[in-house]
């Protein structure tokens, strides 16, 4: 019979050397300033595990999670920056006590909507919420019509595209196109020091494990099977008596919550929330992190994200306009070479070869997640 | 009371960009029955069963199932209500093993919160066990569905039908495509399925129509040809000259 452990020993492994690199090893590696950029690549990670369950489990390729990631950090940087417009702090203005670039589009008041955004608890209720009711109203319209596939991809770009361009044509209510900036304490806690950084470094950790275990259970359960079913074979699925587009709103609302809450961890660590994380290319960008790393792995997908980041880092600082066409490429090779990413490379190549030398028998092909346990 | 029919389908039509692979056809099922439809190819008989398990619109109509209109219902409803559907080409989920296809199937955790809470209790087991030596597959339970051979993927797929325990069960060419020690097999598995429950069966080989039928249909071009016994159905002139004499 079939073992529906929670973690089987193989991924209990993967997770272990997961926690170790980014609990112990970077922190002990990097100086804070690298250490604050490896946090930043960390948000984008939170988007790629949503993807995996969304688009490598369920089969339902999103192109706008910039979408929900910039929600959450732009819910987050509201509350920040209505903490850092004290009417002190804003004197000079002709209305003190509101965001800046409010002021310098005339606005007199702040906006009703803008209110809860005073409140930490509201706010923080906000990051995942509204992600997660926008998935929703994109998901029900959607999938109980049963777009699907290619058609549901561009939407959910378009989504994208239109967003960015209503947060930047609304300027006075948004930031417009520099987006929410000069952010600066969180409850009287200057987040901008390098103590400040480091800590919300391991914040940023604990939550994406913790998103990590919620991915792993869902996975796990019988949700998961059934999202690798649907992928399969939708229309049997809905033979076996289940109600398709419910489980596909799930899981799009379950990534969307994930993206929301590495938006507001990006917010905190970088400092600033924009619409250039929000629009089409960052979208696509996070698909790539997530089919690098290896689409159906949520590790896989964290190391993703990781390593097109940094990679993009280390060449943009020397090849600024080479990047794209760097990435196109690695977006290429990946799906023609490894079309199961990092983690394919690992379980196929490295993992055998590695417990050859230590010894033990090599990895159970047919049974790579429920090895047997009776 | 015990109701006269199971299921009935009155005046059913769909329509194609005009041309109308079912045409006004009405026949009704009782309790316990095994109705078996036969057919010339491109008869209609696929769609029938399309139209009633709600994988296909009906154009007008009514399928009524215990009163209740099956045609207004989604396809997990009317799953859901009682009815199931074996298709012509099996249909597995391919990178599941056979024990997780039969786990999806079992009637319970329908919903998205009971599919996340749903655990393997002893209960669960015990009738995928059950099933899968119904099915021949007790061995096979962690093996992937993609590595049977295709007589296995068609017993997989009844199996998936029977952990549901429909009332209505409706088979499209169960036997098709087996070899004869399989399809032997399957008729003795069939045999033994179809007591205590209605069922639907499409089938071509007259061998084995004549030793489940209780009674048959003959469709010809989306219209009942004739309707009755096996025996009478075919001794009918109209059946010998488009179905049966070639
Ligand atoms: N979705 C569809 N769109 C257009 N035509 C269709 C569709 N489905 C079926 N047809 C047509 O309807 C007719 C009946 O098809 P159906 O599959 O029901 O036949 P059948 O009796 O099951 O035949 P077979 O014995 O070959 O399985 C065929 O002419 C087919 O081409
Ligand atoms: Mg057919």
């Amino acid at each position: 019979m079939q073992s529906s452990a929670f973690l089987s020993r193989k991924e209990m492994i993967g997770f272990a050397l997961l926690a170790a690199l980014i609990f112990i090893v970077f922190p002990m590696m990097l100086d804070s300033f690298r250490l604050n950029l490896f946090g930043k690549y960390l948000t984008y990670a939170f988007v790629a595990v949503g993807l995996a369950l969304c688009w490598g489990a369920g089969g339902i390729l999103s192109l706008g999670q910039g979408v929900f990631f910039g929600l959450g950090g732009y819910c987050m940087a509201m509350f920040l920056k209505l903490e850092a417009s004290t009417p002190e702090n804003t004197s000079i203005q002709s209305t003190p006590g509101i965001p800046d670039f409010m002021d310098w589009n005339q606005l007199t008041e702040l906006p009703v909507w803008w209110q809860p955004f005073y409140s930490l608890p509201l706010a923080l209720f906000a990051v995942v919420a509204v992600p997660v009711v926008f998935a929703f109203i994109i998901g029900v319209a959607m999938f109980t019509r049963r777009v699907g596939g290619v058609y549901f991809a561009i939407i959910t770009q378009a989504f994208a595209a239109i967003l960015t361009i209503l947060i930047i044509g609304q300027q006075g209510y948004t930031g417009g196109v520099n987006g929410i900036t000069d952010l600066r304490t969180l409850l009287g806690w200057d987040i901008r020091t390098d103590e400040a950084k480091t800590t919300l470094y391991f914040v940023n950790g604990v939550l994406l494990f913790a998103v990590l275990f919620a991915a792993q259970y869902v996975r796990k359960s019988k949700l998961g099977r059934l999202l690798i079913a649907m992928r399969d074979q939708e229309d049997r699925v809905r033979f076996s008596g289940y109600n398709v587009a419910n489980f596909k709103i799930f899981i799009f609302c379950l990534g969307a919550a994930f993206a929301g809450i590495g938006g507001a961890m990006f917010t905190l660590q970088v400092g600033f929330m924009s619409p250039t994380l929000v629009g089409i290319v960052p979208s696509i960008e996070m698909v790539i992190f997530c089919a690098v790393g290896g689409r159906l792995s949520i590790l896989g997908a964290v190391y993703g994200a990781l390593l097109v980041n940094w990679a993009k880092t280390t060449f943009s600082e020397s090849f600024p306009e080479l990047w794209l066409f760097g990435l196109g490429g690695l977006f290429i090779a990946v799906v023609m070479l490894f079309p199961n990413g990092l983690a394919g490379v690992w379980s196929e190549k490295i993992e055998p070869r590695l417990l050859a030398l230590l010894g033990k028998a090599p990895a159970d092909k047919s049974a790579p997640d429920g090895a047997p346990a009776e | 009371m015990q109701e006269r029919f199971i299921l009935k389908v009155e005046d059913l039509t769909v329509s194609f960009d005009g041309f109308k692979a079912v045409d006004a056809l009405s026949f009704y099922v009782e309790p316990n029955e095994c109705r078996v439809i036969i057919g010339p190819n491109g008869a209609g008989k696929t769609t029938v069963l399309d139209l009633i398990c709600g994988r296909t619109k009906a154009t007008a109509g009514s399928v009524k199932f215990h009163d209740q209109e099956l045609l207004t219902m989604r396809e997990d409803q009317i799953v859901n209500a009682g009815v199931g559907r074996k298709f012509q080409t099996p249909s597995v989920y391919e990178d599941l093993t056979v024990f997780e296809n039969l786990e999806l199937s079992y009637p319970k955790g329908h919903s998205v919160f009971g599919a996340l809470v749903f655990k393997r209790d002893t209960d669960v087991r015990a009738r995928i066990k059950e099933i899968a030596e119904t099915i021949f597959l007790a061995d096979q339970l962690d093996e992937k569905a993609a590595f049977l051979s295709h007589g296995q993927k068609q017993w997989l797929e009844i199996g998936m039908l029977l952990i549901q325990d429909p009332e209505l069960l409706m088979l499209d060419e169960p036997v098709a495509g087996m070899s004869v020690a399989e399809r032997k097999k399957t008729a003795e598995l069939l045999n033994r399925i179809i007591q205590d429950r209605s069922v639907i069966v499409i089938e071509h080989d007259m061998g084995f129509v004549a030793d489940i039928a209780t009674r048959v249909t003959v469709l010809h071009q989306g219209k009942t040809l004739s309707e009755g016994s096996m025996e009478r159905v075919q001794n009918d002139p109209k059946v010998v000259e488009v179905y049966l004499g070639h």
